[in-house]
Parts: structure tokens; sequence; C-alpha cells
């Protein structure tokens, strides 16, 4: 059901965009908002939505390697990054720290956030290091992943990120943050940068009780 | 079972001799290098696919995973080794997810190429390698955007480009490795003028204004796919950096 609505969407968007060529000068397709279907699955195999599906390798800020899957079990809070961003990253940084904060105590014992390099060759696990530091995020809380450059695409394939290197300093990339359950599935997304995040924290706590 | 690998000739790929270009769209319109590379002369069709999932069988319609392939995956096949009836064994295998398309290109020791090597491929006509001031090359693409089922044609059918490459446009649209590097939502300042720009340029609507305009529908596409779709009308084909070799021994997935 939900697949066939993207793809409304798509054409949608596509209709759109021939109307608004000759009519209108906005755009006002409204994608801040996108919830995926809650997934229940306690069993054994990993679902077939889960991220961790992936065959990709991740090195963390502590310099160690780990698969995806490792993650299993804990509810993942993620967003995409680059730790020599000056524009939208701080802004992002703030509300996974102001996300943090507001779940409770309790379920940020089972739950892990997670910042992943969109630029993996800048963003070495020294660097990662040094930005958690920076950053006041040095703890078991907060985990810092870079992987090679197709994995990484890949994975923000999955997330539906959108990133372009648009000099050699800086990206343009989507600024969205996901919540994956503790099977990897992707339950939640939104489009950030200070708005409103109290749907993000219901989606942590929820699926934390899951 | 016995499969015949080691079928791959050179003579499959045309040879691309860089350059730079500027893309008709995108996050800014500074001049793109693009080095030299290789790109297959047609899109990856039914039949070379059946070969993969016979091959590869965890990329079987009843066997792939649904983050990696939509519900829609392989949707003209009849089940996970027949077409269906009307469908043509030699068009352009579609209904195929980027996730598919990498895997399959990654088996014949290839990749997808990128969005911009694509680009710089698509702007030849017959005669030249960047047609896309020409009204013949604008009006050729904005007719085929307007004839349904164009997936329903052998490969070769449209025309042989400057670099030897068939049906990049007339055909199918064709995922590529970084199709989602592009951002068209107006998530930023920049992107939102872009479309301003491109949206209020000017009433009259020349021929840059159509060129501008073929592009901008498969960017505009390209923003709003996510990996795991699989569309009737969007199929590949497979790149090469040129000092590789296609490789013989197709690598298991």
């Amino acid at each position: 059901m939900k697949k066939k609505i993207q793809r409304m969407k798509l054409y949608k968007l596509m209709f759109l965009s021939i109307l608004l060529l000759g009519t209108s000068c906005k755009n006002n397709e409204n994608k801040s908002e996108k919830s995926e279907p809650v997934a229940q699955a306690e069993a054994e195999p990993l679902p077939e939505m889960s991220v961790f599906q992936l065959p990709s390798s991740w090195t963390t800020q502590e310099g160690e390697d780990i698969q995806l899957e490792e993650l299993r079990g804990e509810v993942l809070v993620m967003v995409m990054i680059y730790t020599s961003c000056q524009a939208a990253c701080p802004r992002l940084v703030a509300d996974m720290r102001n996300i943090q904060k507001k779940v409770s105590e309790e379920a940020n014992k089972e739950t892990k956030y997670v910042f992943v390099s969109i630029d993996p060759e800048v963003d070495t696990p020294e660097r990662l290091k040094t930005f958690a530091k920076e950053n006041e995020m040095d703890n078991d809380q907060w985990l810092f992943l870079r992987g090679d450059l197709e994995d990484t695409r890949e994975f923000a394939a999955v997330l539906a990120v959108n990133y372009k290197r648009i000099s050699p300093m800086d990206f343009s990339h989507s600024n969205i943050i996901s919540v994956f359950d503790k099977d990897g599935v992707l339950v939640h997304q939104k489009e950030v940068l200070g708005t409103d995040d109290t749907q993000t924290i219901e989606a942590v706590e929820q699926h934390v009780i899951d | 079972m016995i499969m015949a690998s080691g079928f791959s000739q050179a003579s499959e790929m045309a040879e691309i001799e860089g350059g730079t270009y500027i893309p008709l769209y995108g996050n800014d319109s500074l001049p793109v290098s693009v080095e030299n590379f290789k790109i297959d002369k047609y899109p990856v069709t039914n039949k070379e696919y059946l070969k993969f999932v016979v091959e590869n069988p965890k990329w079987k319609k009843s066997e792939v995973k649904a983050l990696f392939a939509d519900g829609r995956y392989l949707n003209h096949w009849k089940n996970d080794t027949e077409l269906k009836s009307d469908e043509l064994e030699n068009a352009p295998v579609t209904n195929v997810s980027w996730f598919a398309a990498r895997a399959y290109c990654k088996w014949k020791g290839k990749r997808l190429p990128t969005l911009d090597e694509w680009e710089y491929v698509a702007m030849a006509d017959k005669e030249t390698a960047d047609a896309r001031k020409k009204d013949g090359y604008n009006e050729f693409i904005l007719s085929w955007y307007e004839r349904p089922k164009s997936f329903h044609q052998e490969i070769g059918s449209t025309y042989e480009n400057y670099w030897g490459v068939y049906d990049m446009h007339g055909m199918v649209w064709e995922w590529t490795a970084d199709f989602n590097s592009v951002i068209i939502s107006g998530e930023t300042r920049r992107d939102e003028n872009q479309d301003n720009n491109l949206f209020c340029g000017s009433a009259a609507i020349g021929s840059s204004d159509l060129m501008n305009y073929a592009a901008f529908m498969r960017y505009a596409f390209r923003s709003s796919v996510k990996g795991n779709y699989s569309i009737r009308n969007l199929g590949f084909r497979c790149a090469q950096d040129t000092n590789e070799e296609e490789n013989s021994a197709n690598e298991a997935l």
C-alpha cells in the first residue's frame, strides 16, 4: 500500500513538474514528514526490510570495524553528515542531541545515536573521534561510522538520503533523521533542522518497548 | 547447470573519450570533468538479465529481499525464469531496482555509470558529441517522453550516437550509480533558487528551455526514486573504467 502511495507521489511529482514549468514559481511538495510502516518482527531471521541486510562494513570512531548487524537489538537514530560541514550539520548535531536529551533515560539504555559520514575520505576514525569529543558525544550512546564510497552511497540509498559533492570542501545533502527498530527496519523519518521532534522521540520510545 | 561465461566481448562496450561538460541541471552550472571510460552500447536486456538471476538466485523475483527491490521487481516476468508472453527477450530489462542493477554490473566486472558519465554520453546525437542545442535532438527526447510503452522495443531500435552507443534516449530511463546525488526538493536555499530559476526563467519557451526541460525531467525523476523502486520504464546499462577488462569469469555474488 505504502509503495503504491510512493509511486503515486512519483507520478504526481512528474505531472506537477509539467504544470509548474508553465504556471507557477512555487514547488510546494510537502515532504517534511515521512512515516514508514511499523514492522513487527522479533523472530530470528532478519526482516526483509532490515538495513542489516546490507553486507557493508564500517569503521567506528574508535577505529573498530563493525557490520551493521552488530547493532541489532538496539533502537538506532541515524543521520548522515560530514564533519567539515559548516552549514546544516551543526544544526543536525544539535537536533540529535536534543532528541537524545528528550528521550527517557530508560529508553536511552536501549538506543544508539549514529552519525554516518558522507565524506569518508576526509572523515577518518581519528577525525570522527575528535568530532565526538568536541561535541561531547564521546561515550557509548553515540556512534560515528565511516565506510567506503560505494557502501556510503548504498547506505544513503536505503535511507533515501541524497547528497552530492559541490566543491572540494562541501556537500549538498538531505537533512533527514531516521529511526530504526531493533531489527534494523526503518520506522520513522523526518526532515529536520529545528523542526518539531516530538514524533521522532515517540518513535524511539515506542520501539524500545516493542 | 552449464552456463556460458566468457561470452563477453570488448565490442559490447563503446570507448568514451572524457572531457568537460556543463550539466544542464544540478546544484551548480560549473563544468564537470569526465574521465575516459567505457559504456555498454545497449541497455541490458531481459535475456541477459535472466542469465544473471539464474546464476545469482538471490536476485530471483521470488527470493529478492524487499530492502533491495520492491514488490514490482520483474513484474513483467511470469515467474523466476520466464517472461510474460507479450514481452520481448531483447527488450531492455526494466522493473529492476538500483540495487539489482548494481549487482548485475558487478557480476559482469563492471559498474553503473555515474550520473555525469551517463549525461555526457547522452548529450550526443548521431553526428555530434554535444547536440544539446540542436532542435532535432530536443524534439526527439520530448516526443519520446510523450510516447507510451517505449520500453516495448528491441535494443538498438533507436539511433546510434556519436560514440557508437544506442538507445540513450527513446527507449527507457536508466539508473546511474549516484542517482541519489540529485537534490531538487528545495532542501537548501541554493536548490530552491535553482528551481525558481528554472520555473520562472522566461515566459517564452525557446530551444534552450526545451533543452533544460528535457534534462530537468530526468533529474526530477532521479530525485524522486528510491533505490529499491522497480519501475516499468526504468532500466540500466553498465560502464567500466578504460583500464579494466571485461570480466570473463563472472564474479559470483
